[in-house]
């Protein structure tokens, strides 16, 4: 087959389909990854043992799990205990753990780099601990995590790939199958990676504007 | 030439950092074992000047001879005159990952592939010239300022030079570690070292130098022995830059 | 009972596993080694023509997922030049290593980088070429400092070996899920291998430590990068 009837009436189609899985991925993972990150960074941070220490177990294993044996363990072993996931929600889950425990490292190291004196005095204008964690330390602290935080973001998007291993056929799935069906994979796969680069540059830039404009004056 | 011969000789050098002319062609020679000391104001181009002596700083124009070779142009060559032409710096620039004496040996070794044995003997023999033996096994960040540029100095005369540049060698020391560099060097002086040396130290530059050089905008304005520079009265400019040193000084 | 007397039967043929992944992790970080260090000096000392070129390719291979490439690798490259038979381990270590080659080299980079300029004048000054410089001076001073950078590549190395289940290498991922296969039993098997992975991450950050111990310098490369 011409190489370009290829490209425009059978891999484009199909990888655009893909595409759309991929962002739906990143976008329904990302914030619950965010927020997820904070929560774990919180409790670590300023939480009773019983609270941090667990957090910190939790933290450990998804560090230590590759996150596609979590992939696995969310879609293919939890039907042995009753609980089914489609691929979808089996990918956003695992990007979901995978995403806050590497953000709460972050925001950890942030939380913990704010100056103590901020917390004394916040207290001393009447703060509970609640209210200068909430709006006194937690806003420093997620500046200076926001480099750390984008860099996961990207990972994000490279990882999300994975959920093709447990069928949820995103944009790397849609290629290979493209590419297995039609045998032309030095085709279909220099054309996902150009998409993947793409999207990893647009987001660099992003990030660094971002970085920019939420940078403190020190 | 016979005993006028000079070890060093400096001809005419220019530098400019685009605009900004730092030398303006300066020329002098020395003289096996002498010392020359060179003093202005800041930003004058002392310390463009050693450094243009050895080619860590390019210069425009000019050339410069060490023992009748052309030092400057020398291509791959020029680290063989490095070797003959020590250098200790302000801030020191000792090897971080290195104890003092492997600090002074390092060079001996890759440099001038001396056999191990040799190099320690002769790095050890080089500390104790600095009265630095007993911190021959400490690392940089160990070592006070003043010793980590002694230990520096060792480095230096360990390559067996014709000629050390000192670069404000005791401008990063307080007071007191100031005099046992000093101390080290009025020693060299006194056994037949040529040095070239760039300092504010008044003191050390009336008592030992051979000749004393005034450098302003990037020129040697004046110059003389000590003796010259104090007692004549042609010599204002360096007369006036020395006592505003001392008034600074006495403060 | 039974799970366990079954599962000690299949100790043996996980063991093959986890030595595959050992293996790939090894010989990908010495891959990304032996390549990242030049490049990360060709990046600080090269000419624009290779700075630009290692700038390249470092954003294409820190621009895509690793199943991207193991695929493109796999299925594309080597096939096109005539090396299907190529084990997949092989191409394994080769995309994971090159893979490598690009984060370490920004590690390197980095390390050296935040050497003072002063290190290099001192040696230049005592008629060290620029290439024993780089050799005596800078580089034991930048990999001291690198070192814990680098050692943070072995987990993701590590957790990136799992991935290579998508081109069949026989690595503990893989192996564990024909085990799954085989014997029905999941969660056990899964939970037990994720047991591995985490002991292993463990260990080797624990090894790497040490290194960081033994080589350290008094007062030298704390607080840096």
């Amino acid at each position: 087959m011409d190489t370009f009837v290829f490209l425009t009436t059978i891999l484009l189609p199909a990888l655009f389909d893909g595409l759309i899985v991929t962002l739906e991925l990143i976008a329904t993972a990302a914030p619950f990854g965010l927020l997820a990150g904070i929560g774990v960074a919180v409790g670590r941070t300023y939480g009773s043992r019983w609270i941090s220490l667990p957090l910190r177990g939790y933290v450990a294993f998804i560090k230590g799990c590759p996150l596609l044996l979590l992939l696995f363990i969310l879609y293919f072993g939890l039907p042995s205990i009753g609980i089914r996931l489609s691929p979808f929600l089996a990918s956003v889950i695992g990007f979901i753990f995978c995403n806050s425990a590497y953000n709460s490292e972050y925001i950890r190291g942030a939380l913990l780099s704010v100056k103590e004196g901020q917390m004394i005095a916040a207290q001393a204008l009447g703060m509970s601990r609640w209210q200068s964690i909430r709006y006194i330390i937690l806003p420093q602290a997620l500046r200076r995590a926001i480099p750390g935080m984008t860099n996961e973001f990207i990972y994000l998007i490279k990882y999300s790939s994975l959920a093709f291993m447990i069928t949820a056929v995103e944009l790397t799935g849609a290629g290979k199958l493209v590419a297995t069906k039609y045998f032309l994979f030095n085709e279909t796969f220099v054309v996902i990676a150009i998409v993947y680069l793409f999207l990893v540059t647009v987001t660099t830039v992003a990030a660094n504007m971002l970085e920019k404009k939420f940078a403190v004056p020190t | 030439m016979g005993a006028d011969k000079y070890i060093l000789r400096v001809e005419d050098i220019h530098k400019a950092y685009g605009d900004r002319e730092v030398l303006k062609g300066v020329s002098f020679n020395v003289r096996k074992g002498e010392t020359k000391v060179f003093i202005g104001p800041s930003g004058t181009g002392k310390s463009t000047l050693l450094r243009c002596i050895n080619q860590l700083t390019l210069p425009d124009q000019g050339r410069v001879f060490l023992n009748d070779e052309e030092v400057t142009n020398s291509g791959t060559r020029i680290n063989y005159f490095r070797q003959k032409i020590g250098m200790v710096f302000q801030n020191f620039y000792l090897f971080d990952h290195l104890t003092a004496v492997r600090n002074v040996e390092v060079a001996l070794l890759k440099v001038k592939k001396m056999d191990a044995a040799a190099a320690r003997e002769k790095a050890l023999e080089e500390l104790r010239r600095v009265g630095m033996e007993d911190w021959a096994d400490h690392y940089p960040a160990e070592l006070s300022g003043g010793q980590a540029q002694r230990v520096s100095i060792a480095r230096a005369l360990a390559m067996d030079p014709d000629v050390i540049l000192f670069d404000e060698p005791t401008s990063a020391l307080d007071p007191e570690l100031t005099r046992e560099v000093l101390e080290v060097m009025k020693n060299l002086a006194r056994q037949g070292m040529t040095m070239l040396v760039v300092t504010h130290e008044m003191g050390f530059a009336l008592s030992v130098a051979n000749e004393v050089l005034f450098m302003e905008h990037g020129k040697v304005v004046e110059r003389g022995t000590p003796a010259q520079l104090l007692n004549d009265p042609a010599f204002t400019r360096t007369k006036n830059f020395i006592g505003k040193f001392r008034d600074y000084n006495e403060e | 009972m039974d799970i366990i007397i079954i599962l000690l039967d299949w100790i043996p043929y996980l063991f093959l596993g986890l030595l595959q992944t050992l293996g790939l992790v090894l010989a990908s970080l010495a891959v990304g080694l032996i390549f990242g260090l030049p490049m990360a000096l060709g990046q600080i000392y090269g000419n624009r023509l290779i700075k630009s070129v290692i700038s390249v390719y470092v954003w294409f291979f820190r621009g895509l997922p690793v199943i991207v490439l193991l695929f493109l690798f796999f299925f594309g490259i080597f096939p096109s030049l005539n090396m299907s038979s190529v084990p997949p381990f092989v191409v394994a270590v080769v995309v994971l290593g090159l893979r490598g080659a690009a984060y370490q080299s920004q590690i390197f980079r980095g390390a050296i980088q935040s050497i003072s300029e002063g290190q290099m004048t001192a040696a230049r000054s005592l008629g060290m070429t620029r290439f024993q410089a780089i050799r005596h001076v800078i580089l034991p001073q930048a990999l001291r400092i690198a070192l814990p950078g680098w050692s943070n590549e072995y987990p993701t190395v590590l957790t990136d070996t799992a991935i290579c289940y998508a081109i069949g290498v026989q690595e503990l991922l893989t192996r564990a899920t024909y085990m799954v296969a085989q014997t029905y039993i999941t969660m056990p098997i899964y939970l037990a291998i994720a047991g591995v992975y985490i002991l292993l991450n463990y260990a080797g950050m624990k090894a790497l430590n040490m290194l960081e111990k033994k080589t350290s310098i008094p007062g030298f490369g704390q607080g840096a990068l």
